[in-house]
């Protein structure tokens, strides 16, 4: 894939505050990235600094490799799904997503048929005359969704668009996100603190915090492969071990070495080992690898979660099948089921 | 909620004593003449046919001149101060708008004598200009320095609803008002001001009324035998001793001011909705499409 947009060493002060301590990252064509991460850890100011509203303190954003760090937002091919919509409250439907098509003075009949057309495809056709205040904040949603994409940019950027919609809508709304980005085919910037949501719809997440990003990769690759312990506890749940990697395959931690199918890290360095609550088992005692006792069942719908007391710590684990408290039981899981990240500062 | 209501009777009370009370006897005043010895009061018209003259009519005319003027100056002043304050950091425009109101807390007397030293004669502008050799110009008791009174004590007025309507509108709109390729001053035209407009007109609101019934002012600075209609009210009512016709005066200013507010609220709804009307097209298309209801899943 072409890369469209790239981010240099960008860094960001606020009254002497350091937002983003140097970000470097390539955006493609075509694609659906995700700026995923904790309020505060910059996502935001990063796609402001790409959509204009922000200036950076250092470093530069090159658009199709040219430099586009000083140009006011009204001369970048890049348009933006606002937090809050921002929708101009004196103008109907029609007029909000006519917007950007009237400013460049377009035919009328021009605008009117992609204006129609845009509002069929977020579903509001024959909302044009409506105000602003007569609909739902789903719909509202779509407005600006529509008044974006209208304008044909190279670049959509959303900043949190569904944060305001309620748990089912936005779960609708994620999946028609990203069909409409696969509709007309270009690159969305999507700025979430919401994991499930950034697993749900990103061909590539970008994992930041603390004005730095922690991991670039595939949804699945995030999930299975965390690089470190920031990246392991933000996305999903997990058990996180401190440990030492003896050599390539083999790792000890609680007292045991284990086989795993990790490599390249130094022999005897300390490391951080992931273990996902659903890829541990419960068995009978003497058919696993770590003895524990079951100290309390919670029920959580689809599974559920017992946590299991060994010498060394607590371990979650997450299984369909029931068990009871007090009862000795051993813990087992597969070789591949062991991540081995390096070891880093404390969360 | 209910029993909250009980608390607004205390404000119907004074409303009635203070506001609809006067208002009835105005109106009682200006429909009636002195009677004779039975009748203490009589229902006569003449009051508003007395009116009719063409020399109270032309002071009816300068007092609308003069307020439109003065409204009109406060604004084209009022709104760039406004819309600079409230570009200003937080801290900064509370200092700004108290400096803006301060002058206020000092007595309008205390305000328009200091303009009369100003301007007169042997004033600081009549000195400053003959110190750098322009000779001396005559300003006090002319409609000019009448206007530069009202527009200094009118101004905060003006200025104060702006920056308010203007800080409450949602940054995000002129950003996004941007994004979708607007300049600067584009963004200012289509979206800024015409998010301001309530605050425009609650300014004009506020300067005007008090523009055109101000007799103070123009009593100060424009002369004794300087008229606007709210002097000639005030002789009415003080010199004269004719309240009935001085209601009556009253009544027809207040009639006057209360249609043209309505012309211009009018004006400002109505420019709402030619807006939304300007693509003919979408009426039609409104109509003609069903409107999908609960297309949100």
């Amino acid at each position: 894939m072409k890369k469209l947009i790239e981010l240099n060493n960008l860094t960001k002060e606020f009254n002497g505050q350091v937002v983003l301590k140097g970000i470097h990252l390539d955006i493609h064509e075509n694609e659906f990235m995700t700026l995923l991460g904790p309020s505060g850890c910059g996502k935001t100011t990063t796609l402001r600094i790409v959509g204009g509203f922000e200036e950076a303190s250092n470093g530069e954003v090159l658009f199709d490799g040219i430099d586009i760090s000083s140009l006011p937002p009204y001369k970048r091919e890049v348009n933006t799904v606002f937090q809050k919509y921002a929708l101009f409250p004196h103008m109907n439907v029609f007029d909000n997503v006519a917007f950007g098509l009237k400013i460049k003075k377009l035919d009328k009949a021009i605008i009117e048929q992609k204006v129609l057309r845009m509002l069929n495809l977020v579903g509001l056709e024959g909302f044009e005359k409506r105000n602003i205040s007569q609909l739902s904040g789903g719909q509202q949603q779509r407005v600006a969704i529509a008044r974006a994409l209208v304008n044909e940019p190279k670049v959509l950027l959303l900043d949190e668009p569904l944060g305001a919609l309620d748990l089912k809508l936005r779960k609708a709304m994620q999946i028609e996100l990203k069909n409409i980005q696969k509709e007309v085919g270009i690159t969305f910037v999507y700025v979430t603190h919401d994991q499930e949501e950034a697993l749900t719809m990103s061909d590539t997440i970008v994992v930041m915090n603390d004005g730095s990003i922690q991991q670039i990769g595939t949804p699945t690759d995030i999930y299975n492969e965390p690089e470190n312990r920031f990246v392991a506890q933000f996305i999903g749940e997990s058990n996180i071990v401190e440990g030492t990697f003896v050599k390539d395959f083999l790792v000890e931690f609680d007292g045991q070495q284990f086989v795993c199918v990790d490599k390249g890290f130094d022999e005897g360095q300390d490391v951080d080992i992931v273990l996902r609550p659903e890829d541990l088992d419960i068995v009978e005692v003497g058919q696993g690898k770590i003895e524990g006792t079951i100290s309390s069942i919670i029920f959580k719908g689809v599974h559920y979660e017992i946590m299991v007391e060994t010498d060394e710590r607590m371990y979650k684990v997450h299984t369909t099948d029931m068990s009871e408290v007090g009862k000795k039981v051993n813990l087992d899981f597969w070789p591949e089921d062991i991540h081995v990240m390096e070891k880093m500062g404390t969360y | 909620m209910k029993q909250y209501k009980k608390l607004v009777s205390p404000y119907c009370f004074w409303l009635f004593a203070l506001t609809i009370i006067p208002m009835m006897l105005i109106a009682f005043y200006a429909f009636t003449s002195k009677g004779t010895e039975i009748t203490t009061f009589q229902f006569t018209l003449d009051n508003f046919f007395k009116f009719m003259d063409p020399i109270f009519l032309s002071v009816l005319m300068r007092s609308l001149v003069l307020g439109v003027l003065t409204t009109a100056i406060c604004f084209l002043i009022g709104y760039p101060i406004a819309y600079m304050i409230a570009k200003c950091k937080e801290n900064t425009q509370t200092i700004l708008i108290l400096l803006i109101t301060i002058p206020t807390w000092i007595n309008l007397l205390m305000r328009t004598y200091a303009w009369m030293s100003i301007l007169s004669n042997n004033g600081i502008i009549n000195n400053l200009l003959q110190s750098i050799g322009l000779g001396r110009v005559h300003m006090m008791y002319t409609d000019f320095a009448v206007v530069i009174g009202m527009v200094y004590n009118f101004l905060p007025f003006m200025i104060l609803p702006i920056h308010t309507s203007l800080t409450n509108m949602d940054k995000s709109l002129t950003e996004a008002s941007m994004d979708l390729g607007a300049s600067r001053i584009q963004t200012f035209f289509k979206v800024t001001f015409r998010l301001s407009l309530s605050g425009v007109l609650t300014g004009i609101t506020m300067v005007f009324l008090p523009a055109i019934s101000a007799f103070v002012i123009p009593k100060m600075l424009g002369g004794g035998q300087y008229s606007l209609i709210g002097n000639f009210i005030e002789q009415q009512f003080i010199t004269v001793g004719n309240w009935h016709f001085g209601s009556a005066v009253s009544l027809v200013l207040a009639v006057i001011v209360i249609v043209l507010m309505a012309l211009i609220y009018r004006v400002e709804k109505r420019t709402n909705v030619s807006n939304e009307d300007e693509e003919g097209g979408n009426k039609r298309y409104g109509k003609r499409k069903k409107i999908r209801k609960g297309s949100m899943h």
